[in-house]
């Protein structure tokens, strides 16, 4: 098959072909070619996020990031959705714990629309009255489904351990009750005082030329000011566990168990990440599901799904094995997960062991940036966590140059059996 | 972007879809079974999505383990699913590495081992994975729905399979089940990418070929008999939270009046997206949005159609506001179902719905993997010109076909009313 050929005419994103263009208020606009594509995809954020919120009023970054929407100066919410809808167009605003991320798709004729909406509702939003009161309801409705699904509930309960104290503990779409203590005025004192250009990010990927996108992006976003717009918050350091802490949150009339093992990870930029990430592809990830999915699933036949995850941000990250289990398996499971963990910090990968997980890792990587969306993605990536315009050029050598002793040494620095959060929700 | 495709029969039966797309050095490759849910019976429920399941445990010559590791190596993303009328398995790959999906795929339609050993250990697995749809109160409801709408046909039971089956389907079940249905003349194979077309015409005939033809498995032939009244069902498990699914049998997808259905079902709920990959658009201008969210009775709502063999379901679901009744829910949904009996939806809303399937076709497309998945997928129930036509399909669709469709299938007779009603404490009597 024509491989060569291929190969030439698609390259990985590099300085030379992403488009990067900061605006004098502080927007950073992303861009490179897609020119086979019909439509356009635009994701980024602004530098508004959850770990602004009072105790009291969690969830107040995620009701703003989800009013945004529900009308601005120019448009009421059905006019809004009208014209996005009737476009075949669709924007989604939706708060993290240090940043509001956005994302939206149209076919390329539709992009001026897009945009133009987006500067609305983030700039412009008016928090309806109610709009505000439709919107609280449905938020605590989704707060009591949340309430009933294991998986959530143990997820909870895990950050609630391994973030004992930090604000990274907290549940970032809030609590029934901090939710219906916050009103309209929070929402709009919020927005004054963390939405603005500084630090907003935003990436264009389509049926459009990149100088076009920077051009349009300019023209609809380059004139938003706030001069009240606040620094992000400090973040506090974090304590690690001195022994391992359970939690059980009993859901009655439930048929399987949720469980979540495991304890801090490292931060997305630290010089720890990738053997980090390489080993937890071995750990819980390759495959089936790594040597975990192994163990549980396929030995032990105790889980449909039983995996590792590494879950690294702006700040401290998790390295945490989840998996669903007949309420009867939970001890055998969490026995089975543990001595793997012990394994992994005891003894080398092997040499092929991580020669798959590299290999996994480079294949894979062209088809993560297939999709317009993909290739959005991995430039805001790269803006987010400053890596670098040639972070996916280097990508291979960064990847082969992890060795088993890297992934030993890092394994040892974050993960215990001894030491765990562990969080179980189920009957 | 061209629609040029190739479709012909190999000589033991099995179809072959090709088509190529240069955009990205990127192969995705899907084979498809013409056996799904629809072709069980009671005592064997659940038995094609285990076979799918078994099908991950290994041959002679890509023994378990190996087979996922191999895929893996090559970056490669691959998945295997189970529905009413179909199972299909795919791989998408670098270029250059598609050959191994090639070789797996047609060593795997004959010589899966499904030894006693993997057949115990993946009973637990496929039972631990009905306890967690179990945990899901729409799971349960649905479930319900479904089976009260179905009393004949095979459409009666999830795809999952009832529990006592799970406990009870043997080993020999599971392999008669696969030599019976994993034949090249009960199955399509459909690649997408960046490929040429002789030359992987050339190795899908010296893989498959020797494949001998097996005797073609009869189509289940048991129509669900008109349902004449409305049926009710209730659901009752832990939560705090009220579920409201009305699903109205619905046509097939080689019916012609799917095609005002689906402008029907994007009127009242929101565009219906039919593509596995490429996510969907908001419903909040919707009929039902505006009746039922924007008036504050309830707090979500969504719908759809599925494109499947013989007649399924249409559905409607949505959460009652924590302040208002599934009855006066209801009544409201009624009165929007009346207005479209009564009046005629303008040119404009249909136009709308028109460009709305237009961009989620777009959106579709840009993921090779999609492409290959529409080859083969509509073959499971029409053919790839269904496809191909569906655009203009929609497009063709009158006010009068509206008006004609909403009379004919949105009436309480032909319809399952399911609520999900939360008691307290999760207390379900026993």
């Amino acid at each position: 098959m024509n491989t060569a050929a291929s190969n030439s005419k698609h390259s990985l994103p590099g300085p030379d072909d992403i488009t990067r263009v900061e605006l004098p208020n502080g927007i950073t606009v992303l861009s490179r070619a897609a020119s086979s594509s019909q439509t356009v995809v635009i994701s980024g954020y602004v530098r508004a996020g959850a770990l602004s919120d009072p105790d009291e009023k969690l969830g107040l970054a995620d009701f703003t990031a989800a009013a945004l929407m529900r009308g601005t100066e120019r448009r009421s919410f059905s006019e809004i959705y009208d014209a996005l809808e009737s476009s075949g167009a669709s924007l989604g605003i939706s708060a993290g714990v240090h940043t509001t991320s956005f994302h939206g798709k149209a076919l390329g004729e539709d992009l001026d629309l897009l945009l133009q909406l987006l500067f609305e509702a983030l700039s412009q939003p008016v928090f309806p009255p109610q709009q505000v009161e439709r919107l609280r309801s449905q938020i605590l409705t989704g707060l009591a489904i949340r309430a009933q699904d294991t998986g959530e509930m143990a997820s909870l309960a895990f950050d609630r351990i391994v973030f004992a104290g930090h604000p990274y503990g907290r549940p970032q779409d809030g609590l029934p009750e901090t939710v219906s203590r916050i009103t309209r005025e929070d929402l709009v004192a919020f927005h004054r005082s963390s939405f603005g250009p500084k630090g907003m990010v935003i990436a264009v990927v389509g049926a459009v030329d990149p100088g076009q996108a920077v051009e349009k992006v300019a023209a609809v976003l380059g004139s938003w000011e706030n001069p009240d717009q606040d620094e992000p918050p400090a973040l506090p350091p974090v304590r690690e566990l001195n022994g391992t802490v359970e939690e059980k949150v009993t859901l009655p009339g439930k048929s399987q168990a949720d469980i979540i093992l495991g304890a801090l990870g490292p931060e997305r930029r630290s010089a720890d990440y990738m053997a980090a990430s390489l080993g937890n592809n071995i750990l819980g990830q390759f495959g089936m599901m790594g040597r975990i999915g192994q163990s549980v699933r396929e030995k032990a036949g105790l889980a449909y799904y039983a995996s590792s995850s590494l879950a690294a941000g702006l700040g401290p990250g998790v390295w945490y094995v989840s998996a669903g289990v007949d309420p009867a398996n939970v001890p055998r499971a969490i026995d089975l997960i543990r001595a793997e963990i012990r394994r992994f910090v005891s003894e080398k990968v092997s040499p092929e062991e991580l020669q798959d997980s590299q290999e996994n890792y480079i294949g894979r990587l062209p088809l993560s940036l297939e999709s317009n969306a993909g290739v959005a993605s991995a430039l805001v990536k790269l803006e987010r966590y400053q890596l670098g315009l040639d972070y996916y050029r280097n990508y291979e050598q960064m990847v082969r140059s992890v060795t088993p002793e890297d992934i030993l040494e890092t394994a040892r620095r974050y993960l215990d059996p001894d030491r765990l959060a562990v969080a179980i929700a189920g009957p | 972007m061209s629609d040029a495709i190739t479709r012909i029969h190999l000589s033991n039966g099995l179809l072959v879809l090709l088509k190529e797309i240069h955009t990205a050095p990127i192969i995705s490759h899907w084979i498809w079974y013409r056996v799904g849910s629809r072709n069980e019976i009671p005592g064997y429920t659940g038995i094609s999505h285990w076979v799918e399941h078994m099908q991950f445990k290994g041959t002679p010559q890509f023994p378990a383990g190996v087979l996922d590791r191999e895929i893996s190596r090559q970056g490669g993303y691959w998945n295997a699913f189970t529905h009413l009328d179909w199972t299909t398995y795919f791989e998408t790959l670098p270029v250059d590495k598609i050959d191994l999906a090639l070789r797996l795929e047609a060593d795997r339609m004959t010589n899966s081992l499904f030894t006693e050993e993997d057949v115990a250990s993946e009973r637990t697995v496929i039972i631990s994975e009905r306890q967690g749809n179990e945990n899901e109160p729409l799971f349960r409801l649905s479930e319900e729905v479904q089976a009260a709408a179905f009393r004949v046909s095979p459409y009666h039971h999830e795809v999952i399979g009832d529990m006592v089956d799970l406990y009870h389907i043997q080993r020999d079940d599971l392999y008669q089940h696969y030599r019976r249905y994993y034949v090249p003349n009960n199955a399509v194979l459909a690649v997408a990418g960046d490929f040429d077309t002789p030359a992987m015409l050339e190795r899908i005939r010296k893989l498959y070929e020797p494949i001998p033809a097996g005797e073609v498995p009869p189509s289940p032939n048991r129509p669900e008999p008109e349902q004449n009244g409305e049926r009710r069902v209730t659901v009752e498990g832990p939560g705090d939270t009220t579920y409201v699914q009305v699903s109205y049998h619905a046509p097939a997808a080689s019916d012609p009046d799917f095609y005002p259905y689906t402008v029907l079902d994007s009127l009242l709920t929101g565009p219906n997206n039919l593509n596995l990959f490429g996510g969907g658009i908001s419903n909040k201008t919707s009929r039902l949005y505006e009746a039922l969210v924007d008036r504050e009775l309830a707090v979500s709502i969504s719908g759809g159609l599925q494109a499947t063999i013989d007649p399924f379901l249409h559905t409607i679901l949505t959460i009652p506001h924590p302040q208002r009744s599934p009855d006066e829910v209801l009544a409201a949904l009624d009165e929007e179902i009346l207005r479209l009996h009564q009046e005629q939806p303008s040119p404009d809303d249909l136009a709308r719905a028109v460009k709305q399937a237009r961009a989620l076709f777009a959106y579709g497309s840009e993921s090779i993997t999609n492409q290959a998945y529409w080859l083969g997928f509509s073959e499971m129930f029409a053919s790839y010109d269904w496809f191909l036509t569906y655009l203009d399909n929609l497009a063709a669709v009158t006010p009068e076909d509206i008006q004609r469709v909403a009379q004919k299938y949105l009436r309480p007779q032909n319809r399952v009313v399911g609520i999900y009603r939360p008691v307290e404490n999760g207390a379900v009597p026993e």
